[in-house]
């Protein structure tokens, strides 16, 4: 992992309205330009890029993104559609034509009811961001079992790691099923112990996402707490 | 308001106040950022005697339905006294002077959040007076600018707050409590540093032109002082990190 720390040695903390940069390059998420300086909109890590300049946020809501897979959770059913919490401020319908199931009018409850936990992708997201969510992809679906744990959306990338290799980990290590939802929601599944210790360590990297060497140091972790027979 | 002890000295020989402060100086101010785990964002401000805590949740759905905007959020602000905040027990619940000092922070605070990328929601802002000793609306504007950094919702900058005054006949900074009983006025402001507005602007009392610009000169110059102890509070929060929070049911 020393690629990935090397470019992320120098780790500033920035706060809203910091001056950045006086330059050309692109004004990134979480920042903004105003005569020709780049500023900070939000507390976060900057990170500088050959072409633009950015502020990885450290807190935030989850903003729905199209392509964007989500852990989302049943709130509503209608005669056509199922109202899913997606972990944002915009709940999102989900309707019948969007799931792999052919449902009757009127027969949404007999498939999904309140509290079920679904696995969706946000397929549109409109200018008054009005959140359009499927489930006709191929691995989504209606989640049974398990358990769900909600962390920070902005922590999301760090638990799934570089090319994925923090979750990779978890998943070897722990002999657990585990979908990483974009919206900060994880759902796992396994044995009691193995579930109770890949939570442990996503409360770790929640609580040290800031932090270099993450991987190794939960590698560590999970290796001294390993469960036998896995 | 009449009711001034007939021998209290709000400025003595040497120039200096009641406890002590020369007269273009602040209370010692404290601020801690993060203080909530069930908040999105939360700060505590300790201002001399003042204690103010600040809660942030949100973006989130906005309640009731009929105040959404369906073009940006709103910025929703619910100051509150504590009953044991002052001497005599405050009669809890919201009065007039609450429900003015949330219209103007809320204003303020709009003024700076980039409402329009959050369409439909509501950004609701908490403000509870622990301990009040004269300047809670300022500290109540200062803590709630960091408990929205803290929240991580985009800012255009941070919102900085002192007061001003008149007291004896002379220009003071960050009144205390007598100050403001027994002053003869008093001038809170909320400025934006970084690109040097007054957001918040109120004055009770009667100056002078001079006299008000004065004042507004000393409370701007305070107010970047306050944003520097904002920002550092901020940075520390994730610099030197608190162990131990865990996570809720």
């Amino acid at each position: 992992m020393g690629s990935n720390d090397s470019k992320e040695a120098a780790r500033e903390i920035v706060v809203p309205g910091e001056l950045l940069a006086i330059s050309s390059k692109r004004a990134g998420p979480g920042t903004y330009s105003e005569g020709g300086k780049i500023y900070a909109a939000q507390l976060g890590i900057k990170s500088v890029r050959p072409d633009s300049i950015s502020v990885v946020p450290l807190s935030g809501q989850y903003m729905p993104i199209r392509g964007d897979l989500v852990v989302g959770k049943i709130i509503g059913v209608g005669s056509s559609n199922w109202l899913v919490d997606i972990n944002s401020p915009y709940p999102s319908p989900l309707h019948v034509n969007e799931v792999p199931w052919r449902v009757e009018f009127g027969e949404t409850r007999k498939f999904m009811s309140v509290g079920d936990i679904v696995l969706l992708k946000i397929v549109g997201v409109d200018e008054i961001k009005r959140v359009s969510v499927s489930m006709q992809d191929h691995g989504l679906r209606k989640l049974t079992g398990g358990m769900v744990v909600e962390l920070s959306p902005s922590k999301v990338p760090r638990v799934i790691g570089k090319n994925g290799s923090m979750i990779q980990t978890l998943k070897t290590m722990t002999g657990c099923r585990i979908y990483v939802g974009q919206n900060g929601r994880i759902w796992i599944d396994g044995e009691l112990d193995n579930m109770v210790l890949a939570v442990k360590a996503i409360e770790m990297i929640e609580d040290e996402a800031h932090n270099l060497g993450l991987t190794e140091k939960i590698t560590r972790f999970l290796e001294q707490n390993k469960v036998a027979g896995v | 308001m009449g009711g001034a002890p007939t021998d209290l000295k709000l400025i003595d020989e040497r120039g200096l106040r009641l406890d002590g402060r020369r007269p273009d100086e602040m209370r010692p101010l404290k601020i801690e950022a993060g203080v909530l785990n069930k908040a999105d964002g939360s700060a505590f401000v300790e201002w001399g005697m003042n204690k103010v805590m600040a809660a942030v949740y949100g973006p989130r759905e906005c309640h009731p339905r009929h105040l959404q905007n369906t073009e940006r959020a709103l910025v929703q602000c619910h100051y509150n006294m504590a009953s044991f905040s002052v001497e005599d027990r405050k009669r809890p619940g919201p009065d007039r002077r609450s429900h003015e000092i949330s219209k103007i922070i809320s204003e303020a605070l709009t003024h700076v959040v980039f409402t329009e990328y959050f369409p439909r929601t509501s950004i609701d802002v908490y403000i509870e007076v622990l301990q009040a000793n004269a300047g809670t609306r300022c500290a109540g504007l200062t803590a709630a600018s960091v408990a929205l950094a803290d929240a991580g919702v985009p800012m255009r900058d941070l919102v900085a707050s002192v007061a001003a005054g008149k007291v004896a006949n002379t220009i003071v900074l960050d009144l205390g409590k007598e100050e403001d009983n027994f002053g003869q006025a008093d001038i809170p402001v909320g400025y934006v540093p970084r690109t040097d507005e007054v957001v918040l602007l109120q004055m009770d009392g009667d100056l002078t032109r001079e006299e008000f610009e004065k004042g507004l000169h000393m409370a701007v110059g305070a107010c970047k002082k306050v944003y520097e102890v904002q920002r550092d509070a901020l940075k520390r929060r994730y610099s030197a990190r608190a162990e131990g929070q865990g996570e809720g049911a």
